[in-house]
């Protein structure tokens, strides 16, 4: 038979319109074929929003969460070991003596924390008093520009979270980050934990981790751990909502940020 | 058939190697996978049943965990309801090892049957090692 140009598209028009209708049907008879079987791609191939999973009624919520750490209240050396205590506790954080240690909250000298503001004859009392240093939930955080797999991202509540299961431990985001608020497991992280709390996973050798503001804490309803065992020395809020608590210190007190200048717009704020 | 000498007895060497996986495990008995339900939490149970029904666990359960390892890293949501309106925490060890605390029983049997490694284990904690810890 032969078949002219016309004939020939006609023939191709009809037979895909019929394959992309036989697709259609498809779609919808194989939703009404779910009984006991959930059949979630179908579902969701389908174009059905699936509503089984949801936050829990007690999580606490925000716009942007940020944390205010007063450096007066930090006296003693027991004031920040407990802060840190607790992060390393419940996080499996191990404690590695070389250089590959890993660190979601730790302290800085107030010149190495903050550089730019240190200067030669400043009073003594600041000069080398350690400063509790955590990462800094930026509102534009390079790391998330700079990771290839979508890793880390940005929750809609602010907080720089990271995905382990999608790290594949190029580290550009270490590289991104101007705090060194990062670390990578140079190895597997579990022969350097005392104890593990078997209700937070380890991380494993090849990603990378860092402190999230205790997400599945807020999650549960709870404060940050750090926030929770400094006393009052740490205020956590939300920097959008005009009567929380850390918009109220922040008005009432002269603060200081990690290296404003970068344009991070870092929601860790230092009262000094 | 030029060559059929060669030709026939590379095709019989071929097709035996090709088959060998199967003369290999001939007579042999394979152990089919059991997975064991005996653990003190299930024991307790009055009615044992999962989250969801038995047979959408085995089909679905790593859809499930796919599903839920997303809701809870990536939306904040920590809350699964059941088909049943129940609802579970989202948590491999809060919610499916306080039940399922045999991993080599439960977990392997079916994961070393059909020869998979799942890498859930190199950061969740094992069951096991719980108990190891002296939780």
């Amino acid at each position: 038979m032969d078949i002219d140009k016309r004939q020939f598209l006609k023939i191709l028009g009809i037979s895909s319109a019929l394959w992309v209708g036989s697709r259609f049907a498809g779609g919808i008879s194989s939703l009404f074929g779910i009984g006991d079987k959930f059949d979630t791609k179908a579902l969701a191939d389908a174009g059905f929003e699936i509503s089984k999973t949801l936050p829990d009624p007690k999580a606490l919520t925000a716009k942007q969460w940020a944390i205010a750490i007063d450096i007066r209240q930090f006296k003693t050396a027991d004031d920040y070991k407990k802060c840190i205590m607790v992060c390393d506790k419940i996080h499996n954080i191990p404690d590695i003596s070389t250089k590959q240690d890993i660190k979601w909250i730790w302290e800085e000298p107030y010149n190495a924390a903050f550089p730019e503001q240190h200067n030669n004859y400043m009073g003594g009392q600041l000069k080398d008093k350690p400063v509790i240093l955590m990462c800094n939930q930026c509102e534009f955080p390079p790391c998330v520009r700079v990771c290839p797999t979508g890793a880390t991202f940005k929750r809609q509540d602010g907080i720089v979270m990271m995905d382990y299961h999608r790290c594949i431990g190029c580290r550009y985001c270490m590289a991104g980050c101007p705090y060194g608020s990062r670390s990578f497991n140079f190895q597997d992280p579990r022969p350097f934990l005392k104890k593990i709390d078997p209700e937070y996973p380890t991380r494993t050798k090849g990603v990378v981790e860092k402190c999230d503001f205790c997400a599945e804490r807020l999650d549960k309803g709870l404060m940050p751990a750090c926030v929770e065992a400094s006393n009052g020395a740490m205020v956590f809020g939300d920097l959008r909502d005009p009567g929380s608590d850390i918009r109220k210190i922040l008005s009432s007190n002269f603060s200081i940020r990690r290296k404003p200048e970068l344009g991070t717009q870092p929601n860790v704020f230092y009262l000094i | 058939m030029y060559d059929s000498g060669k030709i026939i007895t590379g095709l019989v060497l071929f097709v035996g190697l090709v088959t060998l996986p199967f003369w290999y495990s001939i007579g042999k008995a394979q152990v089919k996978p059991d997975p064991s339900l005996n653990t003190p939490v299930i024991n307790q149970m009055k009615v044992k049943h999962c989250i969801e029904s038995k047979q959408f666990m085995i089909d679905n359960h790593m859809e499930l965990l796919n599903d839920w390892r997303n809701a809870v890293v990536r939306d904040n949501k920590t809350l699964y309801v059941s088909t049943t309106g129940q609802s579970f925490t989202m948590s491999l060890e809060v919610t499916c090892f306080h039940c399922h605390s045999n991993e080599k029983q439960f977990c392997n049997q079916c994961h070393s049957y059909v020869n998979i490694q799942p890498y859930c284990w190199e950061c969740h904690v094992k069951p096991a090692e719980e108990i190891a810890n002296g939780h």
